[in-house]
């Protein structure tokens, strides 16, 4: 029953924050429309979610939330660092192989996103087979540990999120 | 009114207006497409971000409301942003970038910007 009425919980809770933020007041009236748009939305397009990814461990994620947060901020000041104040034939960029441990597409996909918003470094390109990510580096004296910070910052963490 | 909300807000405009500055200037200063793409990726995260914060400070203390319009806005600022690197990325490896330039996927399967270009280029479409 419960699973019939809130197919994918996490969707509507989702859905009903993002309402709350959209109007931009958290009140009665606001939670209620925002609480039977979370419900109903999820209903209509569970048909289209046959293989939905399964959050293990939500609580996680916002540790996991934090950290990416945290590395935002220090990436902008390393990449404004190397804007500024190197020349640019000192900068030794590189292109970077991610072997993935991760099987899910959804904790592919974040994974590249969290790489791409972080120190000088970008995702471009995945294997055919969807087991390796080509990350270009934008200044990168050393790519192995590169490779080996974001196995262990990152993939670990998602890993025990989704997997 | 006091004064220190307005410093405070002013700060983080002038730290959101740099990053902002310098994104746009390492669009300009870098010296080949993949590497450009690295600027606008981030520091102007930071820069909206500073932004994002200033407004959400001036709606506190000059009109007494919580805004919670800005926390979406980076939100869908953090989907959007590397998606829209990837897809530039990807055009760049498609029209610029030779196979041989590339490391190898070491799991045997190519890339998959690669595997497919010569069904692009109409080579390896049989009959």
């Amino acid at each position: 029953m419960i699973t019939r009425l809130l197919p994918h919980p996490l969707l509507t809770l989702l859905l009903v924050g993002i309402w709350q933020m959209l109007v931009n007041d958290v009140s009665a009236g606001s939670l209620l429309l925002g609480l039977l748009l979370g419900i109903a939305i999820p209903i209509l397009t569970s048909a289209y979610w046959p293989n939905r990814p399964k959050l293990r461990r939500p609580l996680k994620f916002v540790t996991y939330a934090m950290v990416v947060l945290w590395d935002i901020c220090v990436a902008n000041l390393v990449v404004a660092r190397l804007i500024l104040f190197r020349r640019n034939a000192s900068l030794r960029s590189a292109w970077v192989v991610i072997p993935l441990d991760l099987t899910s597409p959804e904790a592919i996909t974040v994974l590249a996103g969290t790489i791409t918003m972080t120190p000088g470094t970008v995702s471009s390109d995945v294997s055919a087979c969807g087991r390796a990510l080509l990350v270009h580096c934008l200044d990168a004296p050393d790519p192995d540990a590169v490779r080996d910070d974001i196995k262990s910052r990152y993939e670990s963490r998602l890993k025990e999120i989704f997997e | 009114m006091e004064l220190w909300p307005d410093i405070l807000i002013a700060a983080f405009l002038v730290i959101g207006g740099f990053f902002g500055l310098v994104g746009s200037y390492g669009l300009i200063k870098l010296p080949n497409p993949m590497t450009r793409l690295h600027a606008p990726t981030k520091a102007t995260t930071l820069g909206v971000g500073g932004v994002l914060i200033a407004s959400m400070l001036s709606a506190l203390f000059d009109r007494g409301v919580l805004s919670l319009h800005e926390l979406l806005i980076t939100l869908f600022l953090l989907l959007t942003a590397p998606i829209t690197a990837h897809f530039i990325a990807k055009t760049h490896l498609h029209q610029n970038v030779r196979r041989e330039d590339l490391p190898d996927t070491g799991t045997g399967a190519p890339w998959a910007s690669e595997s497919n270009r010569d069904i692009g280029s109409g080579k390896g479409v049989s009959e």
